[in-house]
């Protein structure tokens, strides 16, 4: 079987996809040459016509993305850095995810906007590190976060066919993931269904993007110690609630694992949920970025923003001695 | 471009505003207006030039656009009564009408969104072979906003079909035009390479000479278009200004400024015969507008989050189970 990683996984499934359907086009800066990997090999493929790269004018393309998709189209468009999404706010949150509602229904804004190397890039400081999922599940833009190669290709291809926005966070930190992988098995991934990587009786992990890989880890390193059933939801927006309630059920237990900012982070929703709606043996513990932090440059502090393995492991522990 | 339909439709966008604001005072419509009164020349000219499958995009002062553009005034008036039978079900109201059988992509209530919206579309029909232009309807304060002149730059970039169409009444809401606007309207045209005029925008027949060249332009591939039109408010800049009124404008300059009027300029050319009977037919049509929206009905409570996405996903409810 083929080894794919999670970028080649994201290339391939824009490859297929364009290839599928004419309408769709794929809009970004410097995705000729494919800067980011995601583009690769399309220019040639499929011609400037269709493989469009954007002057450093992100809010007009975004914006030129949502005319372009009330008139047809189905355009995928490529961030460099996630903290264009601050700057494109604007255009997504306030443009192209109400005009469905305030038209009542008589159009609709099917982008996707791609983010391939969401949060720390290791050195890369405080306008280039964000994770803000939680600010377009918070606004009700479908909002996506795949862990492996196998949902990359899947939630991206859900995403282009999507007839809403959506937002895809590629985490610098998954790129690199190798799964391997029968292509004839790739296929697209419903948004808003959650998966378990690991089943487990005594506690609930959820983890988000690439920390599904260290929740992983920390499973197997305290297997003797704690059954642990690792979660991860794949769509913060929506949410696969059924999907997290199944599992709590299971293990009446709950720790959340979230690369972004704590206070009124995805984090904070999930726990507000569970102790709404799901019974709990244990108070539920979050391992997040601090309140409002902005990465620092410095190796050492880039790192200690970010959730580690031994905090994940300290909060399993304390929710499972309660 | 007939001097008739001209006038009708000058006249139609100010009677229309005026029974919408007899609807603000009597509280059938909530939120209020923004009246187009004293610009309906633009809206009547550009619209001319168009045809139904051309695509425009509006502002927060939109009405008259969305009706030059052929919307039904009587679905448009339940529109700003907030009404089932309305043109956006009642979900968009005054700044949102849209109607996009029609080709309008929407009033929009951020100033100066619609230019990159406009000049999306306007590319996507080109990619999809058709020859159709797209407008973007704007004011002054939107020459000020960065996201419209990318939008110029891509437009320029690329040649599209689009006429950026700039309505020039002095104001940004009480900004005057020397206190936010540094340069000129057109230099900012012609910087991104855009054949770029001014024009009288109280005459809706210069308007739409001016708006026919630039569209036989861009649907002839040579590019987009910025046209200045000079014109002003006759109004308030939004119904709220009625009560609170603002000493931003001078009785003077009140007076000098309505002293050219377009529904004058339009009648001019006309029959009295002609221009009476074009009136007449208006507040018929316009007293069934009035009478349908105030007798549709209003939309179920329980239904407020319909069309949030188009792919019929259900959000959760704000109320706990």
């Amino acid at each position: 079987m083929p080894r794919l990683s999670y970028l080649k996984a994201l290339n391939r499934c824009l490859g297929d996809e364009m290839a599928r359907d004419e309408n769709v086009v794929v809009m970004g800066e410097d995705i000729g040459v494919g800067v980011a990997g995601v583009t690769t090999g399309m220019l040639d493929r499929y011609g400037a016509r269709r493989v469009i790269d954007m002057p450093l004018s992100e809010q007009a393309f975004t914006s030129f993305a949502t005319g372009a998709a009330m008139a047809g189209l189905r355009p995928v468009i490529e961030f460099q850095i996630p903290s264009l999404l601050f700057l494109t706010f604007e255009q997504i949150a306030n443009q192209a995810h109400k005009f469905a509602l305030m038209t009542g229904g008589q159009t609709s804004v099917p982008v996707t906007y791609l983010v391939p190397g969401s949060g720390s890039r290791t050195g890369w400081a405080g306008q280039h590190s964000d994770h803000p999922y939680g600010l377009f599940a918070h606004v009700g833009v479908k909002t996506l976060v795949p862990a492996t190669p196998s949902d990359a290709y899947g939630l991206f291809a859900s995403a282009i066919r999507d007839d809403d926005p959506v937002v895809i966070f590629a985490p610098a930190g998954a790129l690199g993931v190798r799964a391997d992988v029968d292509y004839a098995d790739l296929q697209p991934v419903p948004i808003g269904v959650g998966t378990v990587h690991r089943p487990g009786t005594d506690v609930t992990v959820v983890a988000i993007g690439h920390l599904v890989q260290t929740a992983l880890a920390v499973a197997e390193e305290l297997a003797s110690e704690v059954s642990i059933e690792v979660f991860d939801p794949r769509s913060v927006y929506p949410f696969d609630w059924e999907g997290l309630a199944a599992s709590v059920a299971r293990t009446g237990r709950l720790v959340v694992v979230d690369d972004s900012n704590r206070s009124c982070g995805i984090g904070a929703e999930i726990l507000a949920t569970a102790a709404e709606e799901m019974r709990l043996a244990a108070p539920p513990k979050r391992v997040t970025r601090p309140d409002g932090a902005v990465l620092p440059f410095a190796l050492e502090l880039d790192q200690a923003v970010q959730p580690s393995k031994d905090q994940l492991v300290t909060a399993i522990r304390a929710v499972m001695k309660s | 471009m007939n001097p008739l339909e001209l006038y009708r439709v000058v006249r139609l966008i100010r009677r229309f505003e005026e029974r919408a604001i007899e609807l603000v005072r009597s509280g059938e419509i909530v939120g209020g207006i923004h009246p187009y009164i004293g610009q309906e020349a633009i809206a009547a000219g550009v619209c001319g030039a168009l045809r139904t499958d051309d695509i425009i995009t509006s502002t927060h002062r939109g009405h008259g656009h969305v009706l030059a553009k052929g919307a039904d005034p009587v679905r448009m008036m339940a529109e700003l009564a907030g009404r089932v039978t309305g043109l956006n079900k009642g979900r968009g109201g005054s700044m949102h009408a849209a109607d996009f059988g029609l080709g309008i992509f929407g009033a929009n209530g951020i100033v100066g969104a619609g230019g990159a919206i406009a000049a999306g579309a306007a590319w996507a029909r080109r990619y999809q072979g058709g020859d159709q232009v797209a407008v973007s309807f704007f004011g002054d304060g939107a020459v000020s906003q960065g996201v419209l002149l990318e939008a110029f730059n891509l437009a320029g970039l690329w040649n599209v079909p689009v006429i950026f169409v700039c309505e020039n009444n002095g104001y940004a809401t009480t900004m005057p035009v020397e206190g936010g606007v540094a340069g000129t309207i057109l230099g900012r045209g012609e910087a991104f390479g855009m054949p770029s005029v001014q024009v009288d925008g109280m005459d809706p027949a210069v308007v739409y000479e001016a708006a026919a060249e630039a569209v036989a332009r861009a649907r002839a591939g040579e590019g987009p278009s910025l046209i200045e039109c000079m014109t002003y408010r006759f109004d308030a800049h939004h119904t709220f200004e009625h009560k609170a009124r603002l000493n931003y404008r001078s009785e003077e300059e009140l007076a000098t400024g309505r002293s050219r009027d377009p529904l004058d300029i339009a009648g001019a050319r006309l029959s009295t015969e002609d221009r009476e009977a074009a009136d007449a037919a208006i507040e018929e049509l316009l007293a069934e507008a009035v009478r349908f929206a105030c007798a549709s009905p209003k939309p179920d409570p329980a239904d407020a989050m319909d069309h949030l996405y188009a792919t019929g996903l259900r959000a959760r409810t704000g109320a706990s189970a």
